[in-house]
């Protein structure tokens, strides 16, 4: 648990709305959502399909707009940014982890992590962010010649490789049993723990939010409540 | 309409600028079929209307005097339907306003008025009379260089004697359609007209009454055109018979027989470059698209469509593209066509034009449009016929990557990971690298084809102007004149180099071989040089001060030995003989004599039959002391008006050609027909350059669409995205230019061999400016088909990417 007194805001959002407008139809996605992350705090957004989870993720991640409302990374306006402010905001301070792992499947375990450690500031070593992971041994294999959990932890040494602030999750342990989805979730805690990784994780799996420092259920395009751990459960003891 | 149609319909649509790119590619091959065959039959069809309406003689004969009565006898020659005896004169001519001297050719009209054969199209006025005698029709061409309408006055020098002449009309004639002035090598129409006056007029200026001195026939279809020639020649040898010739022969129609040559060549060589490259384009797009669709075709099937119907729909698809294209080209090739048969209009001087659309072309073209696209499409739709349904509805296996080789590991290091995926993504699919690296090499081939024409006329035009005759001008006399003429042209005020010459129609004969070729003398050394001291212009000469000089295509010099023949390659094979072979030579003016001359030396020359001596040894030959045809001369340019004056009333003169001034004339008529090809081919380069580019380009982006925006999720620019396709574009145009470029040369060669005629032959020269063209040109298109491609990149989905499976 973070203490309420060390607690810095990463992001801020109030009243965040989004429509989606396809012709005549109208999907209200967001219905005016307030939220506040805070600095290396692992968070578990729940909820069924269409509750908003994965529109709020993308918009906190900069890959969306929002209708109305506004949010904020650390005092910036993120709803105010234009296009190249928000590459650049994914390029320094957000790392993506994807429910299908999205490798480029012509290069290496490794060159997908240097993929991002050449655009970064400050990255750490590709070999070391794989080595986070358990997967040094492996660095030098294709996509397809990795297995689905490895796959998902390549995606995390990449998405780690650049020190993020952020560690987006959208349903990373998805297309995975759940023994593999342990490890993954091992992989995920262990960075957000190790570097301070301010992490959300977007899953349909009630079990995995023993997991976090706060839950957050998700109904109808709102924030239907959220709860706080008092005690967090190692990946290793959640079952489903 | 079925779902699978309105699929089709749907996704045509949605690949509208692809489908619309091949398209156009397709409407280039058939718009240049139709171009290219409807612009071939529209002349050909406007020629032969034209001699059938105006009765083009069959064969033609010059001598020197020969009585009328002879036309009783010539008309009695078997084979011969119609005979008419003429007489044509060179003269000079003096318009007023209009500071050169110009030529003239005379030519009488019949007594009664108008000719049997080779009938004027009297465009404006009337013919003159019989007895008119400063009456004059003169050619269109002519006519419109000085603003000459029915009324307008000039003068001329009609044997000896300065006449002021009226024109009466303004025709055009079936035996020049194409008309050069004497000792010119391009037509200059303000300086070269055709005059035709009435009988008497002519007889009396030339002293040739009850005479002729130029005859054309008529045959019947079964007659024999060497027969009669033979004939003819044996009736006309006494009266100084210069050899008789057939069409094929005929300045004008051997000329228009060339540009037809180059018509159907060009039909032949380009159309199919764009028939391969729509096959490809075809098979490029519905493979891929296939390969997208495969879940589709996979559940139609399990559904129970037979497999047939799935090909027959995708058939469908391509079937419509093709058939958009051919509707483009067909309009395209209609207008296109029109356009370049009447740009051919101005070059040659027609009263009417034909445009012929024959159905067939229309059909053929139409047919193999659709049949290359079928070719193209065959292997794809076999494929998607044969995959099982259930293979097809589940993703197909993983692309396996190799890394090229452990040691290229210190390499890739110093290499951005989007250059190492581009590298990886052209080694695992090399083909598709290949096949769009030959369809953007075909479209840089396809410029050179088209452009290379500039560069080998320009070539021509400086080797005769500025290379072999460098002279300013070329005058001919009225007869063959004493050497001592030569001084008296040096006096005349601004001449600064003169050079004689000696012409004289020969036929030559080896074997069985026979050719009609006059053998032109030219002095060996400079002993004949003027010895003016002012200095030559000298960026007109380079290298000797010989103003007229033989030069080998090479570009070597030719020395003319003291005695013996140098003749033309081209000469030596039509006859069979080779070096120091003695020929038959058989003189056709002057003293008439046979004798045998050996050949001393061929040379290649881009113009076809010609044969050079010295001009000592050709006149030892002729046995008529030391005489001359004409001269070569240089000008001082301050004084062409004082000089131009004095020629335009020199009664010995009768011709003098400016071949300098015809050089600009000539660049600028030129100018607008090469302006006109060369804009219409550079589309058709661009058309199959952006086909083949954009194609590769969006077919990539479907295909890596998900892996392009995952870049742009995990924070890389759209600039940096993009070039991960440009980067792939680059590496495959910078590939296939060199490729095209050879190709295009290969091409190139093998329609150059069909435009060899015995009239000239085309040198092979591609110009260093073509090459850089036609790359930049295909750069140019690649580039625009990137942009275009930029804005989809720009646009891609990043949110839905997220959620969908490899």
């Amino acid at each position: 648990m973070i203490e309420a007194e060390a607690r810095e805001e990463v992001f801020k959002a109030e009243g965040l709305t989004k429509v989606y407008r396809t012709g005549d139809v109208e999907v209200h996605a967001l219905r005016g959502v307030d939220l506040t992350l805070y600095a290396g705090e692992l968070s578990v957004f729940l909820g069924p399909s269409g509750s908003g989870k994965s529109t709020l993720l993308n918009i906190l991640g900069g890959l969306d707009g929002a209708s109305a409302g506004r949010v904020e990374f650390h005092g910036q306006k993120l709803t105010d940014f234009d296009e190249r402010s928000l590459t650049l905001y994914r390029r320094e301070h957000v790392g993506f982890v994807f429910q299908f792992y999205n490798l480029i499947s012509s290069l290496t375990a490794r060159e997908n992590v240097s993929l991002v450690t050449e655009i970064a500031k400050d990255p750490m070593p590709p070999e070391y962010a794989l080595e986070l992971v358990g997967l040094k041994e492996r660095m030098n294999h294709f996509p397809a010649q990795l297995s689905g959990g490895e796959q998902q932890r390549v995606a995390i040494a990449r998405a780690i490789a650049k020190r993020p602030e952020v560690l987006l999750c959208d349903e990373p342990t998805g297309a995975l049993d759940s023994k593999i989805g342990i490890i993954v979730l091992e992989a995920l805690t262990s960075v957000n723990e190790e570097l301070g990784t301010t992490t959300a994780i977007i899953t349909h799996n009630v079990a995995i939010r023993e997991i976090a420092h706060r839950v957050f259920y998700f109904a109808d395009g709102r924030i239907a409540s959220s709860n706080v751990n008092a005690t967090r459960v190692a990946p290793h003891e959640v079952t489903w | 309409m079925g779902a699978l149609d309105r699929k089709l319909l749907r996704d045509l649509l949605g690949m509208w600028t692809q489908a619309i790119a091949i398209s156009l590619v397709v409407a280039a091959g058939v718009a240049t079929l139709i171009l290219a065959v409807g612009a071939y039959r529209s002349l050909d069809e406007t020629r032969a209307a034209y001699y059938e309406r105006h009765r083009f003689a069959h064969v033609f004969a010059t001598a020197t005097r020969a009585p009328r009565g002879l036309m009783e006898r010539i008309l009695e020659l078997p084979g011969v339907s119609s005979a008419e005896g003429r007489i044509t004169k060179n003269a000079l001519l003096d318009i007023k306003g209009f500071e050169k001297p110009a030529t003239g050719l005379v030519i009488s009209l019949p007594a009664k008025g108008v000719p049997v054969l080779n009938r004027l199209y009297v465009r404006a006025g009337r013919l003159p009379q019989p007895d008119e005698t400063t009456a004059v029709a003169v050619n269109e061409d002519f006519a419109g260089a000085h603003g000459f309408h029915v009324g307008s006055r000039f003068q001329a020098l009609l044997g000896g004697r300065k006449r002021t002449l009226t024109i009466v009309g303004i025709a055009l004639s079936p035996e020049f359609i194409y008309s050069v002035g004497p000792g010119d090598f391009v037509p200059d129409d303000s300086r070269f007209g055709i005059l035709w006056m009435g009988k008497k007029a002519v007889e009396a200026s030339y002293d040739l009454e009850n005479a002729f001195n130029s005859v054309s026939l008529l045959l019947r279809r079964d007659a024999s055109e060497d027969e009669v020639i033979r004939r003819l020649d044996l009736l006309l040898e006494r009266y100084g018979g210069r050899g008789a010739y057939g069409r094929d022969d005929q300045f004008s129609h051997a000329f228009l027989d060339g540009e037809l040559t180059q018509l159907s060549a060009m039909a032949r060589v380009l159309p199919p470059i764009f028939m391969v490259v729509t096959a490809f384009l075809i098979n490029m797009i519905l493979t891929r698209l296939i390969a997208l669709e495969r879940e589709q075709i996979g559940l139609l099937k399990a559904l129970g469509y037979w497999p047939l119907t799935i090909a027959l729909h995708y058939v469908k698809l391509v079937m419509v593209i093709a058939v958009i294209g051919v509707a483009i080209g067909f309009g395209l090739g209609t207008w296109l066509g029109d356009l370049l048969t009447r740009l051919y209009g101005t070059f040659f001087h027609f009263p009417f034009l034909v445009f012929q659309r024959s159905i067939d072309v229309y059909v053929i073209s139409a047919a193999v449009a659709l049949a290359s696209a079928a070719v193209g499409a065959a292997r794809a739709v076999w494929s998607a016929m044969k995959l099982p349904p259930a293979v097809a509805m589940q993703p197909p296996a993983p692309t396996v990557y190799r890394r090229l080789w452990a040691g290229g590991a210190i390499l890739l290091r110093h290499v951005s990971q989007l250059t190492i995926m581009v590298f990886r993504h052209l080694v695992r699919w090399p083909w598709r690298a290949v096949t769009t690296t030959i369809g953007i090499s075909l479209s840089v081939a396809v410029l050179i084809t088209s452009l290379f024409a500039v560069g080998s006329i320009n070539f021509m035009l400086d080797f005769t102007f500025f290379q072999s005759d460098r002279q300013d001008a070329s005058i001919t006399f009225a007869n063959e004149s004493p050497l001592r003429v030569v001084q008296d042209v040096e006096r005349l005020p601004g001449v600064m180099v003169v050079e004689p010459f000696r012409s004289v129609s020969t036929k030559m004969r080896w074997a069985h071989n026979e050719r009609r070729v006059s053998i032109v003398g030219r002095p060996a050394g400079t002993d004949l040089r003027s010895l003016s001291n002012v200095p030559v212009q000298a960026e007109q000469r380079r290298g000797g001060t010989d103003l007229s000089q033989l030069i080998n295509a090479k570009m070597e010099p030719v020395t003319l030995p003291e005695t013996g023949l140098v003749i033309t390659e081209k000469l030596a094979q039509l006859l069979g003989v080779r070096r120091g072979d003695l020929v038959e030579v058989e003189f056709l003016e002057s003293s008439r004599r046979t004798v045998g001359v050996p050949v001393t030396e061929i040379f290649q020359s881009f113009f076809g039959l010609a044969a050079f001596m010295n001009i000592n040894a050709l006149n030892d030959l002729l046995d008529e002391g030391r005489v001359v045809s004409g001269v070569h001369i240089a000008i001082d340019e301050r004084f062409e008006p004082v000089l131009y004056d004095l020629i335009k009333n020199t009664p010995a003169l009768t011709a003098i050609a400016l071949q300098k001034v015809s050089l600009v004339k000539f660049r600028e008529t030129m100018a607008q027909n090469i302006t006109f090809m060369t804009g219409v081919y550079s589309v058709l380069g661009i058309i199959i350059a952006f086909g083949v580019a954009y194609n590769s380009a969006r077919i990539q982006l479907s295909e890596r669409a998900r892996e392009l925006a995952s870049l742009r999720v995990l924070g890389f620019t759209r600039g940096e995205v993009a070039r991960i396709l440009n980067i792939e574009l680059a590496v495959v145009t910078l590939a296939a230019i060199p490729i095209g470029w050879v190709l295009g040369a290969g091409f190139a060669w093998t329609m150059i061999q069909s435009f060899e005629s015995e009239l000239y032959r085309v040198p092979f020269i591609i110009e260093r400016a073509t090459y850089a063209q036609s790359a930049l040109i295909v750069i140019g298109a690649v580039v625009l088909s990137a942009l275009i491609v930029r804005r989809r990149v720009n646009r891609l989905d990043l949110i839905e990417v997220l959620k969908t499976r490899e």
